[in-house]
């Protein structure tokens, strides 16, 4: 248990992770269509005061500015060649902030999905899914990354292969997926699959949970679904503050920090270990997370008809899990085998 | 097993028909393709095939899609079945001349690679007879504008996912206002972040939560549309 995270997650009964990476560059001037990553080299001290923002307002890990550094989506500003760079940066900048701090704070390094499909649905095969992961990898352990942070996935294909690339890098990881259509993830898997896929992979993650998604009530029933499976791994729960809302030129989400503060708790409560923000997720909203997870006693778990109490409605009726969930229609017959 | 297997030539028009929205629902391709000959080979007008097999059975798989039934996997091979079928179609509809329902341009907005559901909304939306021309990913303003007036379409759809693509549909609906171009097509927008408020904020006509409802509101648009032309 050499690593910090393990270390922390061994000493600490909650940690707290960051929020927003995209929500807090857009408010320096990053613009809509940018890549993000590209301000690691283009405009470090932004990227610097990214993560002294999430430090100070009290997180005990943040995830570096590395989100799209995979070769697929940095294609997209010709810059597919510039992977290990960006990511090594990327992270490099987050060792330089962590260890200014005062106290222990983990570098997560960022993976996000490749946003292509995996075969046989899809064109990408699990090798070359394994190889960008890798590669990625390999740059964010380069800079000095405490741990590996893949997120906002939606294919359990697409799950396993960046644990492989984990592996392969020898790096310890954690693995966060988003569940934003129905209470399930896109590929339509449920937060009750997940725990018996993170059971299973040969290189497990220290933690996993979900990220993004819908809004905050969405993504503590998902953390609720997570528990009733009786995972062996700590849940990390990252929502985002609200949802979108356009004004003034700008993007804004909706969810106060007060929201936020009642999120968290509700989240620790809920069994929870690691528990942050995502989209939407400003210095202030994390400030007023941590002083709640700080100030306020444990409660029991909270119901479903809480959350809805206090964080607004969910998106669907079900969370996908369950008997009664997907039950395909009726059919009309066999089909030859 | 044998006693279990269905012959498709041997089942009559109205089974046939029900089998294939079952078919297209498996996201069945080959058995598809087959109905698709069958029916034309039985002398059915292709406009027929394609509306009352294929469009019929779409729509079923768009509304399990809606209701959280059918997930992204499913609804991509069930498209992938339609897209078989229409492949054979589409020569002989532009032979007969078949009514066109209207025309969409569709495509990423710029820095966004996510085109999952942009593609399901395209083949969904040839699925209900649309004509779609697709622009793919990352496309900047310039290239929605270019391929707005050059295939004088009706409708233009943008997709993004991201919480730093978002914006850029705003930075298209402005310049087609600058360019006084807006009022000539409707707009409308999708992507997992988005919301029916955002929508409205950026100048959209609409926000489609799925593809489902975007072929819906397409259609009902395109029908107000046509009454407008109609009575002016």
């Amino acid at each position: 248990m050499s690593d910090l995270l393990s270390r922390l997650l061994a000493s600490r009964d909650w940690l707290m992770a960051d929020g927003a990476t995209g929500t807090n560059l857009f408010n320096m001037g990053l613009t809509a269509g940018e890549a993000p990553e590209l301000w690691n080299t283009d405009k470090p001290d932004n990227i610097r005061a990214l993560y002294r923002g999430a430090v100070e307002a009290g997180s005990d890990i943040f995830l570096t500015n590395t989100f799209g550094g995979n070769a697929s989506r940095l294609k997209l500003h010709s810059a597919q060649g510039r992977v290990r760079e960006l990511n090594r940066v990327g992270a490099a900048l987050g060792r330089e902030i962590a260890d200014a701090a005062d106290r222990d704070v983990v570098v997560a390094g960022s993976i996000g999905p490749t946003g292509e499909i995996m075969a046989p649905m899809g064109s990408l095969t699990h090798e070359i899914a394994v190889e960008m992961f890798h590669e990625q990898a390999e740059g964010l352990k380069d800079g000095g990354a405490d741990v590996l942070w893949v997120e906002t996935i939606s294919a359990a294909e697409e799950f396993r292969a960046a644990a492989e690339a984990c592996a392969k890098a020898g790096m310890p990881w954690c693995g966060t997926m988003s569940f934003d259509t129905a209470g399930r993830t896109m590929m339509g898997f449920t937060s009750a699959q997940m725990v018996a896929l993170v059971g299973r992979l040969d290189h497990p993650p220290l933690a996993f949970g979900a990220n993004c998604g819908v809004g905050a009530a969405d993504l503590m029933r998902t953390v609720l679904g997570f528990v009733a499976a009786g995972p062996e791994t700590p849940i990390i729960a990252k929502g985002n503050a609200g949802i979108p809302k356009y004004h003034d030129g700008h993007i804004h989400y909706d969810g106060t920090p007060d929201l936020m503060a009642d999120y968290a708790v509700m989240a620790r409560d809920a069994g929870a270990t690691i528990i942050g923000g995502c989209c939407g997720t400003m210095p202030e909203h994390l400030r007023a997370m941590r002083i709640a997870l700080e100030t306020r006693p444990r409660g029991p778990r909270p119901t479903l008809d809480e959350i809805t109490a206090k964080l607004g409605g969910f998106s669907s009726a079900s969370d996908g899990t369950g008997e009664n969930a997907g039950a395909g229609r009726e059919r009309r017959g066999r089909r030859r085998g | 097993m044998a006693e279990d297997e269905i012959i498709l030539s041997e089942l009559d028009d109205e089974e046939l028909v029900l089998q294939m929205h079952d078919d297209l629902y498996d996201g069945l391709k080959e058995e598809i393709e087959e109905g698709v000959r069958i029916l034309l080979d039985r002398g059915w007008a292709p406009y027929d095939v394609l509306t009352k097999a294929l469009v019929a059975g779409m729509t079923i798989v768009g509304a399990d899609f809606r209701d959280g039934i059918l997930f992204v996997p499913e609804v991509l091979l069930a498209a992938n079945a339609m897209k078989a079928g229409m492949a054979i179609l589409k020569p002989l509809l532009a032979e007969t001349g078949a009514p066109k329902v209207g025309k969409m341009v569709i495509g990423t907005v710029k820095g966004d690679i996510h085109d999952i559901g942009k593609n399901l909304v395209g083949m969904m939306m040839e699925g209900a007879g649309f004509e779609v021309v697709d622009l793919g990913i990352n496309n900047p303003v310039e290239k929605y504008i270019e391929a707005l007036e050059r295939e004088d379409a009706d409708i233009l759809g943008m997709s993004a996912l991201l919480t730093t693509t978002m914006p850029y549909m705003k930075v298209v609906i402005d310049t087609m206002k600058e360019k006084g171009m807006r009022e000539d097509f409707i707009v409308l927008v999708g992507g997992a972040p988005l919301n029916e408020e955002f929508g409205k904020a950026i100048g959209a006509d609409a926000y489609c939560r799925d593809a489902a409802v975007a072929v819906q509101t397409a259609k009902d648009f395109m029908s107000r549309k046509h009454n407008k032309l109609a009575a002016g």
